[in-house]
């Protein structure tokens, strides 16, 4: 198998085999001696030569997160003969959504339609384990929408406003 | 002795309790709201009864919900836990007027305690040391103000019924008295519904130690050491440990036997706590009393060789310390960390969720006392608190060695938890030499964190890693969700996999 692995913002080739057991593995053409036991779902436990390492799996919202140690890196692993592995498009101009970050109940809205905010003003509290939280907008720009009210529960990742 | 306790509590603290009750051969009641169904609690539990909505008011808090699964249990003991009902007069008297023994203090000592204001009036007749200030509620803001420029600002305004920092205010001059007052009595009549304030100098950059008293029924109060409770974060406590650095046998000495004054003074009988703020020059004013057992009792377990919690049910079922003071004894260290569900990333955010991976630490000198287990989500409606890591040693910086050891060992995934936070204070100088006041961890909060950059040879490990785990593909997964949807082979993510899980790492050999 080869694979297109982007980690920490760069891309890495990796041509992967494994047969009898034994995973043979080129990282950008460089032969590397990997040898890796599944210790229990998602995690990994890796020699690289004879430096041992445990390596964590965890996904958040369908993204890829490698734990090596207590360093996390962000993963994407695209297989480069599929056209579904494509890099998504990433946005920086237009629209934003402020979602919530965990589920939790809408205690207060600090703006209306139409205001202006700034990048890291407040736009709404919400609560959830006893404690309340700002949300704030990620730029500067126009309240186009708030989808919410006050009192209402939201789930993790519902789009509460939108910022233009 | 009881032969069945409820525990009026859940998580890592109803978890704690029915250990103890197990451990004495006392059968445990558990209750749970509607989201805690699956907690570890009721799994622990010899018995279990539901009490109604997650909304605490409907189920932890609802007195006569509690009270009605005593009888129907025949339960002979209650006890609280700490939160909820742990410190509600009410409910103490309520468990006695239905026959059922509230573990802990009387009623009367619990109001006597629980409105600061008159704690603090018996407290200075008794010769207990006090932070300059008003022994009443204050009536005016007039009164605040000559209070204040009598005292000397910085004042601190602060709730006559809170705790936990609510209605808690710091004013450093006079022009901010006005709007401050009225923002703590706001706040004071939304959290205890009761806006009674009071003021009193804030002692600036204090630490804040706590000493552990038990009392039995029979007249004898001993205290069982401080804790150093100045890491906090909201006002709310962080890590614990035991003893303080900064304490010596004869300050040790001297404050315990005004934490057993405070106790008496108020009739008090149980387990309970002297909270003391302590300045620079080790000058200690009483703070509060707390009339329950304290998330952070296990740095005193440690350091004593004690069990505050069989201690606790000995003492409600009448039974006499088994010690005396002089047979305390203080012996190695211990140090606690709060581990919560919450995002060190993004601004201590709480993370409610599904815990899909948990590797836990164990060996020597760590103990753990969790609520938590892998496959179980985290309601959002509760504390935070998922689990105590606790680190002993036979000095500071072995507790600390080993505590950091563990902390390197543990993974929570699924949710975010607040791990990484602890490895950064007990890694931090000021935090190794001791200097540490309750304003430390805000400080370290704000230092950037210099974003070292990442490990060439752990990218590599990753890189590879990546790999390994898309060749596997969905065997490779646990509890959480299916790799990207697109290359599961079945819908249900725990359905099939173990044999291939199995196969798998057959021929990955």
């Amino acid at each position: 198998m080869t694979y297109d692995i982007t980690i920490d913002g760069k891309n890495y080739r990796l041509d992967l085999n494994r047969a009898e057991g034994r995973w043979s593995c080129r990282l950008d053409g460089r032969e590397v001696e990997v040898d890796a036991v599944l210790a229990r779902p998602d995690v990994l436990s890796v020699r690289i030569g004879n430096k041992a390492y445990e390596v964590k799996y965890e996904r958040v919202a369908g993204d890829m997160y490698l734990w090596v140690g207590s360093a996390r890196f962000a993963a994407e692993v695209r297989d480069p003969r599929s056209l579904r592995g494509r890099a998504r498009a990433v946005e920086d101009h237009g629209p934003k959504k402020l979602t919530a970050p965990m589920p939790g109940k809408i205690v207060r809205v600090l703006v209306s339609q139409g205001d202006e905010v700034e990048a890291g003003s407040g736009v709404l509290v919400v609560e959830a384990m006893k404690m309340q939280n700002e949300i704030k907008s990620p730029k500067k720009g126009t309240i186009q929408k708030i989808l919410v009210s006050e009192g209402a529960a939201v789930n993790a990742g519902d789009v509460l406003a939108i910022v233009e | 002795m009881f032969k069945k306790i409820l525990i009026a509590n859940r998580g890592e603290i109803a978890v704690r309790i029915i250990r103890a009750c197990h451990e004495m051969g006392i059968a445990a009641v558990a209750v749970y709201s509607d989201v805690d169904r699956a907690s570890l609690h009721v799994r622990k539990a010899d018995e279990a009864y539901p009490i109604g909505a997650p909304a605490a008011s409907e189920s932890y808090l609802n007195i006569q919900k509690i009270l009605d699964v005593a009888a129907r249990s025949r339960a002979d003991a209650i006890h609280p836990g700490y939160g909820f009902l742990s410190e509600n007069a009410k409910f103490a008297k309520a468990c006695a007027d239905a026959g059922v023994k509230f573990i802990g203090p009387t009623p009367a000592a619990m109001d006597a305690m629980g409105s600061k204001t008159r704690a603090r009036q018996a407290m200075e007749r008794a010769g207990v040391p006090f932070v300059p200030g008003t022994l009443r509620g204050l009536e005016s803001f007039e009164q605040a103000e000559q209070v204040a420029a009598r005292i000397g600002y910085p004042v601190m305004l602060k709730a006559a019924a809170g705790g936990g920092g609510k209605g808690m205010r710091l004013v450093h001059a006079p022009e901010e008295l006005k709007s401050l007052l009225e923002a703590a009595r706001s706040e004071a009549e939304r959290s205890f519904g009761d806006s009674e304030v009071y003021i009193e100098r804030a002692i600036v950059n204090p630490r804040h130690i706590e000493m552990q008293v038990l009392a039995d029924e029979h007249g004898n109060t001993v205290y069982l050491g401080e804790r150093e409770c100045s890491l906090q974060r909201r006002h709310q406590k962080v890590l614990e440990e035991a003893p303080s650095p900064i304490v010596d046998a004869d300050m040790r000495r001297k404050m315990g036997e005004v934490a057993v004054r405070v106790a008496q003074a108020a009739g008090y009988t149980n387990a309970g706590t002297v909270e003391f703020l302590v300045d620079q020059q080790k000058n200690f004013y009483f703070l509060e009393m707390n009339t329950r057992l304290q998330v952070e009792h296990p740095v005193t377990e440690l350091v004593t060789g004690l069990d505050l919690v069989h201690l606790q049910i000995r003492i409600a079922a009448g039974e006499r310390l088994p010690f005396t003071q002089d047979e305390v004894q203080i012996r190695g260290h211990a140090i606690e960390c709060r581990i919560y569900a919450e995002d060190p990333d993004n601004n201590y955010f709480p993370s409610p969720g599904k815990i899909t991976l948990l590797l836990a630490p164990s060996g020597p000198g760590i103990r753990r006392d969790s609520g938590m287990y892998e496959g179980w989500t985290v309601p959002m409606d509760y504390d935070p608190l998922l689990d105590k890591l606790i680190g002993y040693g036979t000095d500071r910086d072995q507790a600390i060695g080993r505590l950091t050891r563990a902390l390197n060992e543990y993974f929570v995934a699924g949710i975010k938890a607040n791990i990484s936070l602890f490895r950064r204070i007990l890694s931090d100088p000021d935090f190794r030499a001791a200097k540490m006041d309750t304003g430390f961890l805000d400080r370290l909060l704000k230092q950037k964190r210099s974003e070292s950059p990442a490990d060439p040879k752990a990218v590599e490990v990753g890189v590879i890693a990546a790999g390994i785990f898309a060749v596997l593909g969905s065997a490779a997964a646990g509890a959480g969700e299916r790799p990207g949807a697109n290359d599961a082979a079945s819908s249900n993510p725990r359905a099939a996999s173990n044999w291939k899980i199995a196969a798998h790492k057959e021929a990955m050999r």
